[in-house]
């Protein structure tokens, strides 16, 4: 039987599981969400599918290490590898997840450059705009196709969750247009992620990555602030996963 | 500790049960991430007790040079000139900070927004657990930053013996003229203090003595040029943090005695870490006892620590002072020469910061800089984004971390210092 690895990206939100062949094909992806307690969750993935080695990434990477004694590799490098496997020639890359958000730009042999990351605050991340679109009574899946459905976009000042939602709950309570408000928050969060971008890289295509860049909205935007192309994998959010398993493969 | 010593503690007015609080976090922080380092030097073990009594022995040593006649002058910062001191009959010691403490208090007198190291000064009188500051007949302020500066007119109302140092920002004439002023009104304030007039004799000593502590830091810092490294930057670190507590002579030779150990081990080709292990340098904001967050997640994260360009570091140490004058006046000319080199971010302009960090990542063979920046301190995050630039403009691969004391943003830190290390393999 030919070789196989595997990668896993444990989340704050959900947990990846990809497996790879020798050739670094995609044979098996698998997606769980990480609930409370991310160890169960990943061993019922692991114990699901075949391997020969597997590397672990994400927040949860270190205790995932310590819980099945193997590899990890920090999500920045994940991606890096994973937005190539995609897109062999780009060099930067923006991942927006469940509760951080970093920007990465790389050398020309794939090599991680320079990176951006959030700190402490999840301001600006998934988790953002799940608040949001419960607050505004959106399905997060649907989020970013109704903030297109507005003209308009209402200016959010506020970037911290809590006073953002507030600010939210005002709007509400003067009547303003729902879409709108929620096309204002999507600008506010492309402000965020396209001023972390420019400060790591500042021209060529980008590759999005992580469970934002699902978010039609989030791509257009993040395209027409930039002026620059947006790349995204078909499914972005299994890139970090896939990112650990081609490196798993690469381990003589 | 080795001995009973909450008679002394209750005598110097602290609160004991904070205290012990602070002990226990102490001692649990120094087993986890000291004790628990591997192929560690056996010279460390003299630290080792030296941090098992920084609040116990050390100061029965000071209590009793009181008794006889000494007088305990305490600092925050590395230009108060130890010279001066030790040769006016005093002791100088570095005071608390590098913890959180008391933090509801400190923030009555101090805006939230104000570094940790200045909170944590505070934090440390008003929680009354810094055996060194209630033991100090003198405690020296300077007027470094602004934060800093607005801060000592506030601890003026808590202690009875703040002297307040001014400092220039500018390296001019006039800014060395105004360093020289100020030393020789420190020379005079301490002389009143000790009763001892400074001699010529007695100043060359002093030089001396703080020299040799210099020029043992050196070795060692030399030293770690090898690869494999020879000592961890945690314990490196360490000796510089001592640098500021112990007895000057004990202090030195036992540092040369670590260095004596060290050259073996490279000798040997042993080291703390296998050779090409990543190495970094640190640059930055000062960290303070027991302040080493930062350097434990770089070396728990496959990378070692090969130099500090800091105050409690080679920017603190990095000059030795002319002992060849004749008279006091011209060896006050050599001390403030010496000072007057430090790079100190308060300066503007500070290119020799600049300089020093390039030709430190070169001697100690750095793949790579971190920048340590704490949170709100406004001249080392200012200097932090034309550091940046500048390294990696000469293809220096550089990381500026901004934190505090919290341990809040440990995981976030572990990402970054991870990936950073990833890049440097």
């Amino acid at each position: 039987m030919r070789k196989r690895f595997a990668g896993i990206d444990i989340g704050s939100r959900t947990i990846e599981l990809v497996v790879v062949d020798d050739s670094g094909k995609i044979v098996i992806s698998l997606q769980t969400d990480t609930g409370f307690d991310p160890m169960a969750a990943a061993k019922n993935l692991i114990h699901s599918v075949e391997y020969d080695r597997i590397m672990a990434t994400g927040y949860g990477r270190n205790l995932f290490e310590i819980s099945f004694d193997t590899l990890t590799v920090t999500e920045i490098k994940a991606h890096a590898i994973g937005a190539r496997a995609f897109f062999p020639d780009v060099q930067a890359v923006l991942d927006i997840g469940g509760q951080d958000s970093k920007a990465i730009s790389l050398f020309e042999s794939g090599k991680v450059k320079k990176f951006e990351m959030n700190d402490r605050c999840a301001a600006g991340t998934g988790k953002f705009l799940e608040i949001m679109a419960k607050t505004l009574g959106f399905d997060i899946e649907t989020f970013g196709r109704e903030a297109l459905l507005a003209e308009n976009g209402l200016a959010i000042s506020s970037m911290c969750t809590v006073f953002a939602e507030s600010e939210v709950t005002s709007l509400i309570a003067k009547g303003k247009s729902r879409r709108e408000i929620a096309r204002g928050l999507h600008t506010s969060v492309i402000q965020r992620a396209a001023g972390m971008i420019n400060r790591v890289s500042s021209v060529g295509d980008i590759v999005f990555t992580g469970g934002v860049a699902k978010n039609p909205c989030m791509r257009r935007f993040l395209a027409e602030t930039l002026g620059r192309n947006v790349l995204v994998p078909e499914d972005p959010q299994l890139v970090g996963a896939l990112g650990a398993a081609l490196l798993a493969r690469e381990i003589p | 500790m080795s001995e009973d010593y909450r008679g002394m503690w209750k005598d110097l007015g602290l609160d004991l049960d904070g205290h012990d609080a602070l002990l226990n976090v102490l001692g649990g922080a120094y087993q986890d991430i000291y004790l628990a380092q591997k192929n560690r030097p056996a010279g460390m073990g003299y630290f080792d007790f030296v941090m098992s009594e920084v609040h116990g022995l050390r100061i029965r040593e000071l209590l009793d040079e009181k008794k006889a006649g000494r007088k305990i002058v305490g600092s925050y910062c590395v230009f108060v000139p130890e010279e001066i001191a030790l040769a006016a009959n005093a002791t100088l010691v570095g005071l608390c900070s590098g913890a959180d403490f008391a933090m509801s208090e400190v923030e009555k007198l101090l805006p939230r927004n104000t570094c940790a190291l200045i909170k944590s000064s505070f934090g440390f009188k008003l929680g009354k657990v810094c055996p060194y500051l209630e033991s100090a007949d003198m405690i020296v302020g300077e007027n470094t930053c602004d934060g800093k500066k607005k801060a000592y007119e506030s601890l003026g109302h808590l202690v009875k013996n703040l002297y307040v140092m001014d400092l220039p920002q500018v390296k001019s004439e006039q800014g060395r003229a105004l360093l020289k002023s100020e030393y020789q009104r420190f020379r005079m304030a301490v002389e009143t203090l000790t009763g001892v007039a400074i001699t010529a004799e007695s100043l060359k000593q002093a030089i001396q003595t703080v020299n040799a502590k210099r020029a043992a830091i050196h070795r060692m810092s030399s030293l770690r040029k090898a690869d494999p490294a020879p000592i961890s930057g945690l314990d490196a670190l360490l000796a510089n943090q001592v640098f500021f507590y112990d007895n000057p002579a004990r202090f030195t030779a036992s540092v040369n005695k670590i260095c004596d150990e060290l050259e073996k081990r490279i000798a040997e080709k042993k080291g703390v870490f296998p050779e090409k292990t990543p190495r970094i340098l640190i640059s930055g904001c000062p960290q303070a006892v027991p302040n080493w967050k930062l350097p434990f997640i770089i070396e728990t994260s496959g990378a070692v620590i090969v130099g500090e360009e800091s105050c409690v570091g080679e920017r603190g140490t990095r000059n030795l002072t002319d002992a060849s004058g004749k008279t006091v006046e011209e060896m006050m000319e050599a001390i403030v020469d010496r000072y007057y080199q430090v790079d100190c971010a308060i300066f503007t302009p500070n290119p020799q910061r600049l300089e020093h960090i390039q030709e430190m990542a070169a001697a100690y063979k750095a793949d790579g800089v971190i920048h340590y920046g704490l949170q709100f301190c406004q001249p080392y995050l200012m200097e932090s984004i034309p550091v940046e630039k500048a390294l990696e403009e000469k293809n220096i691969p550089t990381l500026r971390i901004e934190t505090d004391y919290s341990m809040e943003d440990v995981g976030q830190l572990k990402t970054r210092i991870e990936a950073f290390v990833e890049q440097l393999r």
